[in-house]
């Protein structure tokens, strides 16, 4: 049941509205909240951003390490994305094992990074088949006001653009303290984010708050990118909930999404540094 | 120049599918369903009690979903037990079947549908779909239609039918694209969706109608394998 907590009342009256076009803070359907984003969560990481979307604000830090290569990439540097839902951000969340959306939200965030290859990777090998470094990309929700998932990979691209590769000492240790002046090799033409389609009823909209997110049935997140500063291309894909989508349904998505793409991405460039 | 498949399929092409329904005696319903290599076998237990009891629905069963691989099913052993992947696909799979069934006559109770591959060439998670869709049917659950599903690929710029190993670590060019999909059978409700790689928002559509045709091969062969059994048992 997506409708945890959700009166049928707010159900119904939620379904209506937006079968009318309209939503409770006047937004359009289709229509996302502004963003605001700031730098220097942690002077500890090596890099960290803070989105704030309406209500909804999550941080993102990067931590770097040392590390041996995967076998399968021993001429790349390795990625990994975790995040917690934790029980601060809502009353919703709660401690202990992680559940299905704490597992799925650091998860399609690891695909849109990857896959996009906004991360030079094979920049990050110290010694060939023996060291490189590994990437540590940390999400936290720390107020949750509806899609999570957007307003982090705003975050990620935001903490990575920020993020400088730790010094090494003279015995090849991480010194985290020394300021580096060596940026994250990234592509810089290739910037990934992420949009979450929801659906109640008939209607498809975009970036609910928290009450508009538990009366939905269906959703998809999509991951796009402006590969290489050419064109737009998706990476990364997840239908959730149990509503189908029909064809027609998936067809205004890709009509949608490369504006939401556009959009975003001039509104995010505003605060790039 | 253009992608070649590595075992000389055409690019509308899917390996050989096999199905085999009623393969457990203990279960309630039971499938087998093969891509080529790729083998799933599903297991449907219930409707039955569901504990612990604070779980439990009034307004109908729940569907319990369960995906992984068994140790020796691929290169590197896996190791056993739930991982963050196998959790997900239990997740999306259970997503991918739900809008096919009519639960609301079995009030309090759960259906578990367990679902394992013996035997991994990519397209596992479709492989167990199409395999649980037919585990359900012969358990008798009421269902709208089955469901069907295949993973659609783009190699470089070519979509193609049924994503083999070979396929799913090709890198040339814009590289390996994977997008399994499921649907309900003759509709256009999609299911399943995801997506990993690099794809032009205006080749989805294409995708959906290439994993339109391979589904409609995949619905027969269910149904034979559906009749097979249901023959059997009037005998």
């Amino acid at each position: 049941m997506s409708s945890m907590g959700l009166s049928g009342l707010t159900y119904h009256t939620l379904a209506k509205m937006f079968s009318e076009g309209k939503r409770f803070d006047g937004r359009k359907l289709l229509e996302q909240r502004d963003f605001t984003v700031e730098y220097n969560v942690s002077n500890k990481a090596e890099g960290s951003a803070r989105v704030k979307m309406g209500k909804t604000e999550v941080v993102v830090g990067v931590k770097m390490d040392v590390g041996t290569p995967y076998p399968d990439s021993l001429d790349k540097g390795n990625l990994m994305v975790s995040g917690d839902l934790l029980p601060l951000a809502s009353p919703r969340f709660e401690s202990g094992p992680p559940k299905f959306n704490a597992i799925e939200l650091p998860r399609l965030i690891d695909r849109m990074v990857r896959e996009s290859h906004v991360i030079d990777l094979k920049k990050l090998v110290i010694t060939e088949g023996e060291k490189v470094w590994t990437v540590m990309i940390d999400i936290y929700p720390i107020n949750d006001d509806g899609a999570l998932i957007d307003a982090a990979s705003i975050g990620t691209i935001a903490a990575l653009l920020q993020t400088h590769i730790p010094n090494l000492d003279e015995n090849g240790r991480v010194d985290h303290e020394s300021k580096s002046t060596k940026k994250l090799p990234l592509m810089e033409n290739t910037i990934p984010l992420s949009f979450t389609f929801y659906k109640l009823g008939e209607s498809l909209l975009v970036d609910p708050t928290r009450e508009e997110e538990e009366a939905c049935d269906g959703k998809i997140v999509w991951g796009l990118s402006n590969w290489k500063g050419k064109e737009h291309m998706i990476h990364s894909c997840q239908k959730g909930l149990e509503m189908s989508m029909t064809r027609q349904d998936i067809e205004q998505m890709m009509k949608h999404l490369p504006k939401l793409y556009d959009d975003t991405l001039k509104k995010l460039k505003k605060f790039l540094k | 120049m253009t992608f070649k498949r590595p075992d000389g399929r055409k690019s509308d092409e899917m390996r050989p599918i096999t199905a085999k329904v009623g393969i457990i005696p203990n279960a309630d319903g039971s499938a087998m369903f093969t891509f080529g290599k790729t083998v799933a076998i599903a297991a449907v237990y219930g409707p039955r009690m569901l504990h612990p009891q604070h779980m439990q629905d009034p307004k109908g069963a729940i569907l319990r979903v369960n995906y992984d691989l068994l140790s020796f099913s691929v290169s590197d052993r896996k190791k056993p037990g739930p991982s963050r992947r196998s959790q997900e696909i239990s997740k999306v799979t259970e997503w991918s079947l739900s809008p096919a069934l009519d639960l609301k006559d079995f009030p309090n109770t759960v259906v578990d549908v367990q679902i394992y591959i013996l035997q991994a060439d990519a397209s596992t998670r479709v492989a167990g779909i199409n395999a649980a869709s037919m585990a359900l049917a012969q358990a008798g659950i009421p269902m709208k239609n089955l469901i069907c599903s295949v993973s659609i690929g783009k190699m470089d710029k070519e979509l193609v039918v049924d994503v083999d190993k070979d396929e799913e670590d090709f890198e040339d060019g814009e590289g390996a694209t994977d997008i399994p999909i499921a649907k309900l059978a003759n509709t256009d409700e999609y299911t399943l969706l995801q997506l990993d790689g690099k794809i032009q928002p205006h080749l989805i559509p294409q995708a959906l109608a290439l994993a339109d045709k391979a589904c409609a091969k995949i619905y027969e062969v269910q149904k034979k394998a559906l009749k097979n059994v249901m023959g059997d048992e009037d005998k």
